[in-house]
């Protein structure tokens, strides 16, 4: 898949005056078969609207300003989403091609049906005229992959633990193996116990061959480094960096991404030896980011440089991306 | 300062068929001036419930807690009482969302805060003090005096509780996962402001988490809760590294780690 200068705005009428807020702006990345892509930035960079970009799953106030989503398929010609309707998406990609599981999604199920009326109700929305015991099986089959009893498809969701839940919600998702999945924060409001299972059935799914690509979002880079192979590292809108996972971990470019690494606080020697750290200041407001460079007012290192003028994204060491002025000659 | 004494608690749920759940089994633990204790534990191990008996919100089956000396569920009685207990010992929430009126500006918050310890309304001291705990939290009052919760950040809604903590100088503060749901990039800016008021006025902390890595940075001892009870405590450095329980290694191996990738078998 690729994206290429996507920009997402909400518009919002805020009394009488238009308030546009750029939560996409500008983005463009690559998604290749058989990779687990990390997003990574705080908490209204815009993540979530790019997961909803890649699913082109854009409804007011959201609206698709610019930009193109390239879907790639073996043997096929490229589609660009951005010229499917919604109905042409339901029909062709969602679930099929690409599939989402939704910020939140893994503690909240609908508990007055059961699990096999919601089975349904998916497959349902995909084709209407499926066959209830082929929908049914083809369940049964997933959740067996996933090492979930026949019998949860006839119980309640209160009747769940909470880690059968999850991996009712992440087989539900996955149910028409799809080849790209994207996991927005899925283990953000979790305990470390339940984050961790959710991480190793997101592994298994993937290692199973179930699906073929992860798009995993979190605000938390030392669980990104768990799962993902890249990082892509979102500030105010944008990709701020871009590398292997190894590459960002030991050798972070983006001074934001260095903060990012500097606040995390895990029971490890190095970051016992720096102690509590944090980046300074809030991010800003999206409908009126800052010029020059959106983190200088956050920066330790910004110049005059970075007020008036916005980096560029270069490319360093072959293979990874950074916008700063930092890394620009001249 | 506060001493939990053989603390039960036992839900009973179901109309029919009576289920009993023993969410909080035998918990006993004592907290000193100046000291930061951390109860850590997966969802569901009875942390919630046992700050809740901590702040007399909720009776314990059995068991007993005191303060200062005096029995927390038996020797407060009177509605003054009961308002002077929640000044010294003060909760800090997770959602710090759920601690506002939506429909009030966040000043209310810090203006009832000041009623408590007999600030008047409108005066000179009112907004003195008001200034000086939002400075005193990182935060400048021209940016989020007039704002409603909705308009501020997770972070910034929490550091005004603890501005609040600040105005009422509370001795004990029982922070229930209060920066869960603030960015892994502000953690650290909320932590430290606890610090500070236990530096600067030796608050007592019990620091409620289910990540193991937090608790070893903030606390004096470290409380591991599985199943309801106690099941390791100690120094932050002796649990850490070396867990006396086969749940605190559990725990101690959920916590994802930023410079050593898992082994996925
Ligand atoms: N009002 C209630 N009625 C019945 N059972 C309850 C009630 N509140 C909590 N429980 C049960 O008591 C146990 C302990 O819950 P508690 O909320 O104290 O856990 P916790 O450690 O705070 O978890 P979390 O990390 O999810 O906040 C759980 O099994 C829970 O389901
Ligand atoms: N429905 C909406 N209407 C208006 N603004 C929105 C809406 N949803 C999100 N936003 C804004 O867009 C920006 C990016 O949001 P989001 O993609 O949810 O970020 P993240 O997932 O990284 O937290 C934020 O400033 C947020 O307030
Ligand atoms: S461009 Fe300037 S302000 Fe932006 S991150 Fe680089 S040094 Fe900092
Ligand atoms: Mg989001
Ligand atoms: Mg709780």
């Amino acid at each position: 898949m690729e994206l290429h200068n996507v920009k997402a705005y909400y518009r919002q009428l805020v009394g009488s005056t238009h308030r546009v807020v750029r939560a996409v702006d500008g983005v463009g990345m690559t998604i290749s078969e058989g990779e687990i892509i990390g997003i990574v930035g705080e908490s209204g960079c815009g993540k979530s609207t790019l997961a909803n970009v890649i699913m082109m799953n854009i409804r007011p106030p959201l609206t698709l300003v610019d930009g193109i989503v390239k879907l790639y398929s073996e043997g096929r010609e490229a589609v660009d989403l951005q010229r499917l309707s919604r109905e042409e998406l339901r029909r062709r990609i969602w679930g099929k091609e690409v599939a989402i599981i939704p910020q939140a999604a893994l503690n909240a199920l609908m508990p007055t049906l059961k699990i096999r009326k919601i089975i349904l109700d998916v497959m349902k929305s995909h084709d209407p005229d499926v066959d209830e015991d082929y929908a049914i099986n083809t369940a049964v089959r997933r959740f067996r992959e996933l090492g979930l009893p026949e019998y949860t498809v006839n119980m309640y969701p209160f009747e769940l633990s909470g880690g059968m839940r999850q991996r009712v919600v992440i087989s539900i998702a996955n149910l028409l193996n799809p080849r790209l999945l994207i996991a927005d924060e899925p283990t953000s409001a979790l305990d470390v116990v339940t984050q961790k299972m959710v991480l190793k059935i997101l592994m298994d799914i993937y290692s199973k061959n179930i699906i073929r690509s992860i798009v995993f979002i979190s605000h938390d880079i030392a669980t990104v480094r768990q799962i993902a192979s890249r990082i892509v590292i979102m500030y105010a809108g944008k990709i701020v960096e871009e590398g292997s996972t190894e590459d960002v971990i030991t050798h972070p470019l983006h001074p934001y991404t260095d903060g990012l690494m500097n606040s995390v606080l895990t029971p490890e020697d190095e970051v016992k030896r720096r102690g509590v750290r944090f980046i300074p200041g809030q991010p800003p407001d999206p409908s009126n980011p800052p010029p020059g460079c959106r983190f200088h007012p956050r920066c330790p290192y910004a110049m005059d440089r970075c007020r008036r003028e916005e980096p560029r994204m270069v490319q360093i060491d072959g293979n990874r991306l950074v916008a700063c002025w930092l890394y620009t000659s001249k | 300062m506060l001493k939990a004494e053989n603390l039960v608690k036992i839900y009973e749920t179901g109309f029919v068929r009576k289920r009993r759940i023993t969410a909080v089994d035998n918990v006993s633990f004592d907290v000193k001036e100046g000291e930061v204790a951390s109860l850590v534990g997966e969802s569901g191990s009875g942390k919630t419930t046992t700050a809740k008996i901590v702040l007399r919100l909720l009776p314990p089956t059995s068991g007993s807690v005191s303060f200062k000396g005096r029995d927390v569920w038996k020797e407060l009685k009177t509605r003054e009482q009961l308002v002077d207990y929640w000044r010294k010992v003060h909760a800090v929430f997770q959602d710090p969302y759920a601690s506002y009126n939506p429909f009030y500006t966040i000043d209310r918050v810090l203006k009832q805060a000041l009623r408590l310890v007999g600030v008047d309304r409108n005066s000179e001291m009112e907004r003195k003090l008001i200034e000086e705990a939002l400075n005193y939290v990182g935060l400048s009052p021209e940016d989020v005096l007039g704002k409603y919760p909705h308009q501020l950040s997770g972070g910034q809604r929490q550091r005004i509780m603890i501005a609040r903590c600040w105005l009422l100088k509370p001795n004990l503060i029982i922070a229930d996962e209060p920066v869960s749901m603030i960015d892994a990039s502000m953690r650290g800016a909320i932590i430290k402001l606890f610090m500070n008021l236990r530096d600067d006025y030796r608050t007592s902390i019990v620091f409620i988490t289910h990540d193991l890595g937090l608790a070893y940075y903030v606390s004096d001892k470290i409380m591991v809760m599985f199943k309801g009870r106690i099941v390791d405590i100690g120094a932050p450095d002796e649990v850490v590294k070396h867990p006396q329980h086969e749940y605190t290694r559990k725990l101690l191996e959920s916590v994802p780690t930023l410079y050593r990738k898992w082994r996925w078998v």
